[in-house]
């Protein structure tokens, strides 16, 4: 059936509103997006590492959200997941449960990239039934900003600041996607918040349908942390991906397809202008940043095109 | 009928944990209790559980796969030891506060570092304030009979327990023990029947919240509340649990404490052989006596009390160091219980046995003794010993602290000129 947001939207919310998510925090519709993907009426269990999107959304004694939920630790999300989807298999097997469940973690970058990716390997590596969502910030946001493994170079992170010696961080971001997809899960993508949200909805419907251990990466515009106006949150994701700063893509079981391909690749500065973290780049003198930045997005943009046969 | 079999300790909790056929278990090799997991994988392969087997990357997850099964309704247990169990710190929390009746066997052995695989107990000791009921097991019986307890406490309190034996004394030892029939073992487990949980049909469920300043200190006031609420359900599975072995547990064992001047109290294997050391001061017409701790979570502070009541003197027996500079944490636990007694016995500590070092009958033997002298000086000399330590070093430093804080016990145990050194 075709993508109807129209339709989609009148579909029940599974994260209520009246929760504490910043104004143009881009998790809040990550998750919302990834939610509405779910058919009414199949059940889920949703899990959440430490993050803004946690202590924002179940804050004792209100939850904003409809389903199950648990929330154990920063680190652990991808593990806690597999215990809550192997209790389900074994009470199903022995007749206790009879709904169909489905189950999805939600995880920021720093849960994610770096604190939480052995959990994570370790669960896709076993193939547990569950969707991993990785909404990607590119920093640590609810401490205040800290770089994380996914920050990318050269931008102003409270742990990587522009200083007299060093501007911003100094190392590129980890690709995060392309380790999950050489885990060998049966699919893996990587989205944003784009248009009508169609690409977010339909790889969140085939991570939750797809049997086995599924990632999504989305990247989820920070106002705080990447400093933009909260109403610029739809166009800066849509610059991130005409850029190919952010490409999406998805991997079924192994090959790789580009799911959009820009008609006129954008300047990466277009993408870079609107954030006030990488404001320092465009200082004179500093044109050399922008410069690297721009061929470092070339690199893996003509990588990526290499890996779909294009 | 049950079987006569000769078991190891890991055998015995494999043995058990099979009889139980839990929903989930999660767990992670780490010496000395890898062989639990390993066994338990084996009855999986072969069909003699149903239970669904994690083998996850390491026990930090471990733990995180039964805090997410049990929240979702499963029965759920793993197993570990050492470092694993440290790696494990955070989620004991977690665990706990979500009071979530996770079981886990724990077979002790020393901390890192050095690295050591041998037996004391400073993981589980360590452990002791993360919310966790703990039990101790003095041979493969008690490792054995534990677990099945295990169960139904933690489900009854709504708290997770660690049953914990010695690593490879007990759980590498192999002994003739008792094995219950599979039938009785699982009508005492029963079925676990949770009253909310995440997979609940038309009932979702929301565990692990954030909790601000205005509602957390409520939520450890009830964790405590069901902390002190373990206390008559131990007893109470206890005796549920002889009426069906004829073997009896309660917070501790009473080892010759009825007409005893001297009394030793001690956790775990060594149990045995300071029992050993009892029978032969006690052929000696001496009154010794011991009590071999069982529950050390929730502390039974008021049982132990009552029980050395009328001892004069009391060595308490630490396998674990805490650097507190005052003696180790049964030391802390069990001196403090007897605080409140009129007739106070004196109390001193010994540290031993650390990283599989031996205690034998003879330094038991030894003890009693020492204990028999402190009554006859009336003094205690300095509270906090070790035993079997080769400490000559640290002789010149303690003379000098000796000499700068004086302590008449302290004094004659160096030989220090009293006149001479009173402040």
């Amino acid at each position: 059936m075709a993508y109807n947001l129209k339709k989609e939207a009148e579909k029940k919310e599974r994260l209520a509103g009246g929760h504490r998510l910043c104004a143009g925090c881009g998790a809040g519709i990550t998750v919302r997006g990834v939610l509405r993907a779910l058919e009414p009426e199949d059940k889920a269990v949703i899990v959440n590492a430490t993050s803004c999107l946690e202590v924002s959304t179940f804050m004792y004694p209100y939850t904003a959200y409809e389903d199950s939920f648990i929330h154990s630790a920063f680190e652990n999300a991808a593990a806690t997941c597999a215990g809550v989807e192997r209790a389900y298999r074994a009470l199903r097997a022995r007749g206790k449960v009879e709904d169909n469940f489905k189950f999805i973690t939600f995880g920021g970058d720093g849960g994610t990239y770096d604190i939480g990716l052995q959990s994570l390997s370790g669960a896709i590596e076993r193939g547990h039934d569950m969707v991993y969502v990785c909404y990607d910030n590119e920093a640590y946001m609810n401490t205040g900003i800290q770089r994380s493994s996914s920050t990318p170079r050269f931008a102003d992170a409270t742990t990587s600041p522009v200083g007299s010696k060093t501007q911003g961080k100094q190392q590129n971001k980890k690709d995060l996607t392309a380790i999950l997809a050489a885990h060998g899960s049966p699919y893996v993508a990587q989205t944003a918040l784009i248009g009508n949200m169609k690409d977010l909805h339909e790889k969140a419907r085939k991570a939750i349908y797809t049997e086995g251990a599924c990632f999504l990466n989305v990247l989820s515009p920070c106002p705080r942390g990447w400093r933009y106006d909260a109403a610029d949150l739809a166009e800066i994701s849509k610059l991130a991906v005409e850029t190919c700063v952010w490409p999406l893509y998805e991997v079924e079981d192994g090959v790789w397809n580009l799911t959009y391909e820009p008609k006129e690749k954008l300047p990466v500065e277009d993408f870079l202008r609107k954030q006030g973290r990488f404001a320092h780049m465009f200082k004179p003198g500093n044109e050399w940043m922008i410069e690297e930045a721009q061929e470092y997005v070339d690199r893996k943009w003509a990588q990526l095109l290499a890996r779909c046969n294009r | 009928m049950p079987k006569r079999e000769r078991r190891s300790g890991n055998e015995a909790v494999a043995e058990a944990m099979r009889q139980i056929n839990p929903d989930v278990v999660g767990a992670f090799p780490i010496t000395p209790s890898t062989e639990i997991p390993q066994y338990f994988s084996s009855y999986v392969a072969n069909g003699d559980v149903d239970t669904e087997f994690i083998a996850v990357e390491s026990e930090h997850s471990s733990m995180s796969t039964c805090i997410g099964a049990s929240a979702a309704g499963a029965r759920a247990m793993t197993a570990t030891s050492s470092c694993g169990l440290a790696y494990m710190w955070e989620l004991l929390y977690v665990a706990a506060s979500d009071r979530l009746p996770i079981v886990m066997s724990v077979v002790n052995r020393a901390l890192s570092g050095p690295i050591n695989i041998n037996n004391d107990h400073s993981d589980s000791m360590g452990a002791r304030d993360s919310g966790w009921i703990q039990m101790y097991a003095e041979d493969n019986q008690e490792a054995y009979d534990n677990l099945i307890q295990s169960v139904l406490i933690a489900e009854k309190c709504r708290l997770p327990v660690m049953a914990c034996q010695d690593g490879f004394i007990t759980s590498h030892g192999v002994a003739n023990i008792e094995i219950l029939e599979d039938d009785k073992v699982k009508e005492f487990v029963g079925e676990y029947e949770p009253e909310n949980y995440l997979l609940k049909h038309d009932n979702p469920l929301a565990v692990g919240p954030y909790g601000i300043s205005p509602y957390y200190m409520e939520i450890k006031r009830e964790q405590a509340q069901a902390m002190k609420d373990a206390m008559p359900v131990i007893l109470e599975v206890g005796r549920e649990f002889e009426k069906m072995t004829g073997r009896e547990y309660r917070f501790f064992e009473e080892y010759m404490m009825d007409d005893a001047d001297v009394a030793l109290v001690v956790i775990g294997s060594s149990a045995g052989t300071g029992k050993e050391a009892v029978d032969m001061l006690r052929a000696e017409g001496k009154k010794v006596g011991l009590i071999k701790l069982r529950v050390f979570r929730p502390f039974p502070r008021r049982p132990l009390a009552a029980a050395m009541c009328k001892v004069k003197a009391v060595a308490i027996m630490d396998k674990a160091e805490s650097f507190s500079n005052s003696g180790g944490p049964m030391f802390a636990e069990a001196r403090s219980s007897l605080y409140d007694l009129p007739d106070k016995p004196y109390c001193i500590n010994y540290i031993y046995g650390l990283g599989g070092r031996d205690i034998r009958v003879d330094d038991f033997y030894d003890i009693y003794n020492d204990l028999f002298e402190i009554i006859e000086q009336d003094d205690p000399g300095d509270v906090y010993r070790y035993l079997g330590v080769r400490d000559s070093r640290y002789e010149e430093e303690e003379q000098r602290m000796i000499k700068e804080t004086y302590h008449p016990g302290a004094a004659r145990e160096y030989g220090i000129d009293k006149e001479k050194y009173e402040v």
